[in-house]
């Protein structure tokens, strides 16, 4: 390498002071101009674009607000629905909503005791939100679950406390959905870590060989019929008078399938730390449970975030394929809510309803994994 | 490359003693890598507060042999012992020498979702059963002795190859070994950055500490090693004090890599 030159040594120290980036190159104009009409085409189809948009989106809001029917007159079997039927196609009836909320968000559960159901949801969003803060994060927490948990089965059951008994097969709705989504994620989660650690256990083959052969077995088939071998064929292996609820057989193959991809989702996590964690580790004495839980794991489930988030928002909605095996989760009470004749074809409705709920949790899923891995990405990086 | 850095210190005197007690013994050590023999006939003996480096062209087996001495790697033949304990499958026996044994790597390997303090305390704490008040006033005064104190809230990434490295010795000197193993420990370092590891390392050595070290640096070599063993192709092929293995090495082996690395 030749010297810098004392000639450029000095144009350099001159252009060294700092000018001010040129205007016109920020600010929102400079952005439009650079991208949406930087040429005619683009510029062509940024008003086609548009168009298209903003057609849609007029469309809409005249179909779900300004031509919607809010309220119909009578209830229950001596309703009227004439208006509704009358502006189908441009006016959204939302009158349905009004009169079915409540089946669709807790089933056949006792129209008086829906208080129960409710209190529920509400524990459940409360146990979501506490579990979410990293300053609860501590041993705790698990006591404040089985708590929780408790409560939860009480509400539902009832028969205590003065709380009349309802029996599961009422049991329906938004709670069913919770009730899985959660002691899925719950149950699975663990057992996937399990799993995957198992499977790179070269020094035990036949625990490495059961971890080989559950994932591929259960990501093998669909969790549908996982489902219909939990309701048909699980009870027929179970002895005499024995009887496991449908919900919980349900639960189960639930909790299997979710737990074979998730450990495949951690599995990739473990392969992505370096050997040298583990000889560090290794060096320093720790035993094969600390290295995993307090070296291995905390890095590897970082990096998996955003697959496990993932998995756990795909395992959410996919409870919702326990309907055919006869479970009124909350996509069930919704396809239910239309089958009277005076509601018949105002599906789409009930269905933009109770996808409207869907969205609203797994959005939080996906907006809290983005959240909490910046935050654990704070301080770490260079 | 060697060479390159002064230490600006004289030879450190030995801390041998004359009666000292063997550390690490290996005994006619074999080790393959499937069918690959990486180890053949290893022989050593690291007496209490003795410093040995090692060297030896690429391949030629140092950091397998060192990584034998703590188990990272098991050997297949010959017996090795470490403070008077053998190592053998039990796992207690290996949990025992690991305590005894404080290792750094060339990549350092620091835990990067903790911080500079955390990395330190972690083993006192988990492995030693040491409060974690103490432990933590431990991993400072080991800190400050690396000069890095005022780090001790950062994390790993945050840090220098160098400063990174430091702590990685003062990690494994919180776990009070009796021995540390060095693999390469300035291999990944830029230059500017060797001197201050070295440094460390060698106040260190002036502490009676015994060291088995990896390493190109001949400068380390010769301030502070009481022997310096070569080792070409698995083999043990030269051991002897550094005045007599850079002045009059015996083998063409030894010969050949000194010209080599030295540059002449
Ligand atoms: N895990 C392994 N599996 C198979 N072969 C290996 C493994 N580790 C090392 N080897 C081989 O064993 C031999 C000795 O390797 P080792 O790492 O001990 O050499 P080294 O002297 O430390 O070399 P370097 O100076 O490059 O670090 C080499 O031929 C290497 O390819
Ligand atoms: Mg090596």
């Amino acid at each position: 390498m030749t010297p810098p030159s004392a000639e450029a040594a000095t144009l350099g120290s001159a252009s060294a002071i700092d000018r001010r980036r040129p205007s016109f190159a920020i600010g929102p104009i400079a952005w439009l101009r650079a991208n949406l009409f930087s040429s005619w085409l683009s510029t062509a189809v940024t008003l086609a674009l548009a168009y298209v948009l903003v057609s849609w989106t007029l469309s809409f809001v005249n179909w779900a607000v300004v031509n919607a029917i809010w309220d119909v007159p009578g209830t229950g079997q001596q309703v009227d629905t004439s208006a509704c039927r009358a502006a189908r196609g441009e006016g959204a009836c939302w009158a349905l909503i009004g009169e079915k909320y409540r089946f669709i968000l807790f089933g056949l559960y006792p129209f008086d005791e829906q208080w129960r159901p409710a209190l529920v949801v509400v524990i459940f969003v409360a146990l979501y939100v506490i579990s979410a803060m990293r300053r609860f994060w501590r041993k705790e927490l698990a006591l404040i679950w089985l708590v929780a948990l408790s409560v939860i089965g009480v509400l539902m059951w009832g028969g205590v406390f003065g709380l009349p008994a309802v029996e599961q097969e009422r049991w329906g709705g938004l709670v069913i959905t919770l009730i899985l989504a959660t002691f899925g994620i719950a149950f699975a989660f663990p057992l996937s870590i399990l799993v995957a650690l198992g499977r790179r256990q070269t020094s035990m083959p036949a625990v490495k060989a059961l971890c080989v052969v559950y994932i591929e077995l259960i990501r093998g088939v669909p969790l549908i019929s996982l489902l219909f071998m939990a309701s048909v064929m699980f009870p027929l292996f179970l002895p005499e008078g024995m009887n496991i609820d449908k919900l919980l057989r349900a639960q189960i193959a639930i909790i299997l399938f979710a737990g074979a991809y998730l450990a495949e989702v951690v599995r990739g996590g473990l392969q992505a730390i370096p050997k040298g964690q583990y000889e560090a580790a290794d060096a320093l004495g720790l035993t094969y449970w600390q290295k995993t839980g307090l070296i291995i794991l905390p890095q590897a489930l970082k990096i998996s975030i955003p697959p496990l988030v993932n998995t756990f928002i795909g395992m959410f909605k996919d409870t919702s394929l326990v309907l055919i095996i006869g479970i009124f989760d909350l996509l069930n009470t919704a396809k239910t809510s239309v089958i009277e004749p005076a509601w018949q074809g105002f599906g789409v409705e009930a269905y933009l309803f109770v996808a409207a709920i869907y969205f609203v949790f797994c959005f939080a899923m996906s907006k809290y994994s983005q959240d909490l891995e910046r935050e654990l990405d704070k301080g770490r990086k260079r | 490359m060697a060479e390159v850095v002064e230490l600006g210190k004289v030879q450190v005197r030995s801390a041998v003693q004359p009666d000292a007690q063997p550390m690490i013994e290996l005994r006619k050590v074999n080790k393959w890598f499937g069918a690959l023999h990486v180890l053949r006939d290893v022989s050593l003996t690291v007496r209490e507060r003795e410093r040995v480096v090692v060297c030896g062209p690429s391949g030629s087996g140092k950091s397998t042999m060192i990584r034998c001495i703590n188990r990272l790697e098991t050997h297949q033949e010959g017996e090795i012992i470490v403070d008077g304990i053998k190592l053998t499958d039990d796992l207690r026996n290996i949990d025992a020498i690991r305590r005894e044994v404080g290792m750094v790597f060339q990549s350092f390997n620091l835990f990067p979702h903790l911080t500079i303090l955390e990395n330190c305390t972690l083993a006192p704490i988990w492995v030693r059963k040491m409060p974690k008040k103490e432990a933590e006033e431990l991993a400072m005064e080991f800190l400050t002795r690396v000069r890095i104190p005022e780090q001790a809230k950062k994390y790993p990434g945050q840090l220098s190859g160098g400063q990174q490295q430091r702590v990685a010795i003062a990690r494994a000197l919180c776990m009070r070994p009796k021995i540390m193993l060095f693999d390469e420990p300035t291999s990944a370092l830029d230059p500017e950055m060797i001197k201050e590891v070295l440094d460390v390392m060698v106040e260190l050595a002036e502490s009676g500490m015994t060291m088995v070290v990896v390493t190109h640096e001949m400068g380390f070599a010769r301030t502070v090693a009481d022997r310096v063993v070569f080792m070409d192709r698995g083999e043990v092929v030269e051991v002897g004090p550094p005045k007599d293995f850079f002045g009059n090495p015996r083998s063409d082996r030894l010969r050949t890599f000194l010209s080599q690395i030295l540059g002449h």
